[in-house]
């Protein structure tokens, strides 16, 4: 197979996929065909990357129905029969071509209040928190999110109901459940249990399926129920 | 709706389907058991009938049904109609009721 047959997604919402040939090599990433179409055959190509290598989490598409990380997918893992079809990420307003607004999605991070609210000041001393604590091990089977947007390109309740908040804002707001020094958990629980919040998920797992970190917002999305349905019940809530 | 009600009702549903597994399980048992034992409809209505225990079993039945289902069907409308609100909350709170007539009417026939 020396060429490949790649459709590519063009325009905005109502846009349609362009076919373009591109010559296929040895350990080439589905990031490689699309810089070479916009490099060689069509510079007007939008589309959106930074590292190439995994770390930045700005080249996600949809790629043969599937989102993934561009700069981490080889062709050969994709492709058998020399076809490959990228698009742009999934339940995301398009801005052009492969570029999607990404917009709501930091937006529902915010809603789901993902920041930080300290207790403490500088004044005080440093927080200890053992390693092998639960809260610590919770955390860091969940912190390493680096906001691509593949969980919630693959999450149907995103689909279903454009509100839900999605496993990426939902897996944040956990980590930060489990931080001592939080002082706004109880804000934060009421955040994300109405009907767009963690409740709405109905564990199909699709978001743990591609996470490309290998994380399971699946599992800090049942947390978060089962924390919110103690919280009632304790009166907290 | 707020955090407190969804939470709410997230937890009603599961309690619900938890019931609800030990009930259906039943339920299947003995109607198997009765039919392949030869039993007629009089002689079922007779080992029902005036039977607290049956009553009880069949009360707890229904309400996990009207509970289960109500609340299942709010979250279908919600997802594949758009159809969310006090409105729709009104409707399926409706529907709960309705089921949980229904199947007090169904009780009190197998049991008085």
């Amino acid at each position: 197979m020396n060429t490949l047959a790649v459709d590519v997604w063009r325009g905005g919402a109502d846009g349609r996929f362009q076919e373009f040939p591109v010559p296929r090599r040895d350990a080439q990433t589905v990031l490689d065909v699309v810089t070479y179409i916009q490099r060689k055959l069509d510079p007007t190509l939008a589309y959106r990357f930074a590292c190439r290598v995994g770390m930045c989490g700005s080249c996600a598409m949809t790629v043969n129905g599937r989102p993934r990380w561009t700069c981490r997918t080889h062709v050969s893992e994709v492709t058998a029969d020399g076809r490959l079809r990228i698009g742009p990420l999934a339940n995301l307003p398009i801005v052009r071509d492969l570029v999607t607004d990404m917009r709501e999605f930091f937006d529902k991070w915010a809603r789901a209040k993902g920041q930080f609210k300290a207790t403490a000041t500088r004044g005080q001393d440093f927080a200890r928190i053992a390693p092998a604590s639960r809260e610590r091990r919770a955390i860091d089977a969940a912190i390493e999110c680096i906001g691509c947007g593949v969980c919630y390109a693959a999450c149907d309740v995103v689909a279903w109901n454009p509100d839900y908040l999605g496993p990426a804002a939902l897996n944040r707001a956990w980590t930060l459940q489990n931080d001592p020094r939080d002082g706004a958990r109880v804000e934060r629980l009421a955040a994300v249990s109405g009907d767009a919040g963690c409740h709405a998920c109905h564990t199909q797992a699709s978001c743990t399926e591609r996470c490309p970190k290998h994380l399971s917002p699946t599992a800090s999305i049942a947390e978060l129920k089962r924390a919110s349905v103690l919280a009632v019940l304790k009166g907290e809530l | 709706m707020s955090a407190r009600a969804e939470s709410r009702l997230w937890l009603a549903q599961r309690a619900s389907a938890a019931v609800l597994a030990l009930c259906v399980a039943m339920h299947l048992a003995t109607m198997i058991i009765a039919v392949r034992g030869g039993l007629t409809a009089a002689a079922i209505l007779g080992r029902t009938r005036g039977s607290a225990l049956w009553a009880a079993f069949y009360a707890l039945f229904v309400l996990a049904v009207a509970t289960h289902a109500s609340i299942g069907l709010r979250t279908i409308a919600a997802e594949w109609l758009g159809w969310r609100g006090r409105a729709a909350d009104g409707a399926f709170a409706g529907i709960g009721l309705a089921l949980a007539a229904l199947g007090a009417y169904a009780i009190v026939a197998v049991i008085r």
